[in-house]
């Protein structure tokens, strides 16, 4: 049996990585990835408080944000397509423009 | 040191890893290979935690099919090693002690109220813990939460729909005909 802080920390570590990699990539691609890595952090910790109190509503709420992580990578790989069409690169510092 | 803890800090020792790896890698495929071990590892931890539903939906639709997505869109666009440039001068004054002190305030928080954070969690391997089975989700998921659920559904279809827009190809001035 492991105490729950153990399992916080590693979620608040994985959460860290996310946050770090959101803010030091340039890569478009790699950036999106950090906010998958960031939800699985969140995902970890929900299913902790889950199995700490043997609430099961934690493991639902788990499923229902892959379901909007599904439906957001499906929306934003989509855009970075657009993005990559009109552009030519997936460097973020050069898609610093609204309009083209 | 009990099994449990040895598995634990093993699949969190990968996941860590994976994460930091993610964080050194200039090209992407390579970060998103290493997100993918991160997904598994953490497949594990929700294994030891007893959510085995969870396990399963996050080895199937994260690590199978959003990492699929991911690696289908970088090959796609045939993305390359990631190209240096100069971060902006306030976003490093400013930002690393910014994120300290988040970080600062958010370990205060957590501490103030780790009361019950020595509880321990968790099931051994080969046991059952008795209250999350996969039916008893299932049960919950379509009982209490059939209209949230419903509501992801029609979520999905929009993004689906919207994803399909977006991508495809914007209409072009219309193509001389061959055969006229």
């Amino acid at each position: 049996m492991v105490p729950l802080s153990y399992y916080l920390v590693l979620s608040g570590i994985l959460f860290a990585c996310g946050v770090t990699g959101f803010l030091i990539k340039r890569n478009i691609i790699t950036i999106f990835m950090s906010i998958e890595l960031m939800l699985n952090g969140v995902n970890l910790s929900f299913v902790a408080f889950a199995a700490q109190w043997h609430v099961l509503a934690g493991q639902i709420f788990v499923f229902f944000v892959m379901v909007v992580a599904a439906a957001e990578s499906a929306v934003g790989l989509a855009i970075i397509i657009a993005v990559y069409r009109t552009r030519e690169t997936l460097n973020i510092d050069r898609v610093n423009l609204l309009k083209l | 040191m009990s099994i449990h803890l040895i598995l634990f800090l093993a699949f969190g020792a990968v996941a860590v890893a994976g994460a930091v790896n993610l964080l050194v890698q200039r090209h992407p495929i390579n970060s998103a290979l290493s997100l993918i071990a991160v997904m598994a590892a953490l497949a594990g931890e929700y294994l030891l935690l007893g959510a085995e539903f969870v396990a399963a939906v996050q080895v199937i639709v994260y690590a199978g099919a959003i990492m699929v997505l991911f690696v289908f869109v970088i090959m796609l666009l045939n993305a390359g090693v990631e190209e240096e440039t100069k971060g902006s001068r306030v976003a490093i004054l400013f930002g690393i002690p910014g994120m300290l002190l988040g970080s600062l305030l958010i370990a205060w928080v957590v501490l103030r109220h780790s009361g019950t954070a020595a509880v321990a969690v968790g099931v051994l391997p080969g046991q059952t813990s008795g209250w999350g089975d996969p039916g008893a989700v299932g049960e919950l998921l379509f009982h209490e939460f059939l209209l949230p659920f419903e509501i992801t559904s029609i979520l999905i279809l929009i993004a689906i729909m919207g994803a399909v827009v977006l991508a495809s190809k914007p209409p072009s001035t219309p193509a001389k005909r061959v055969n006229d």
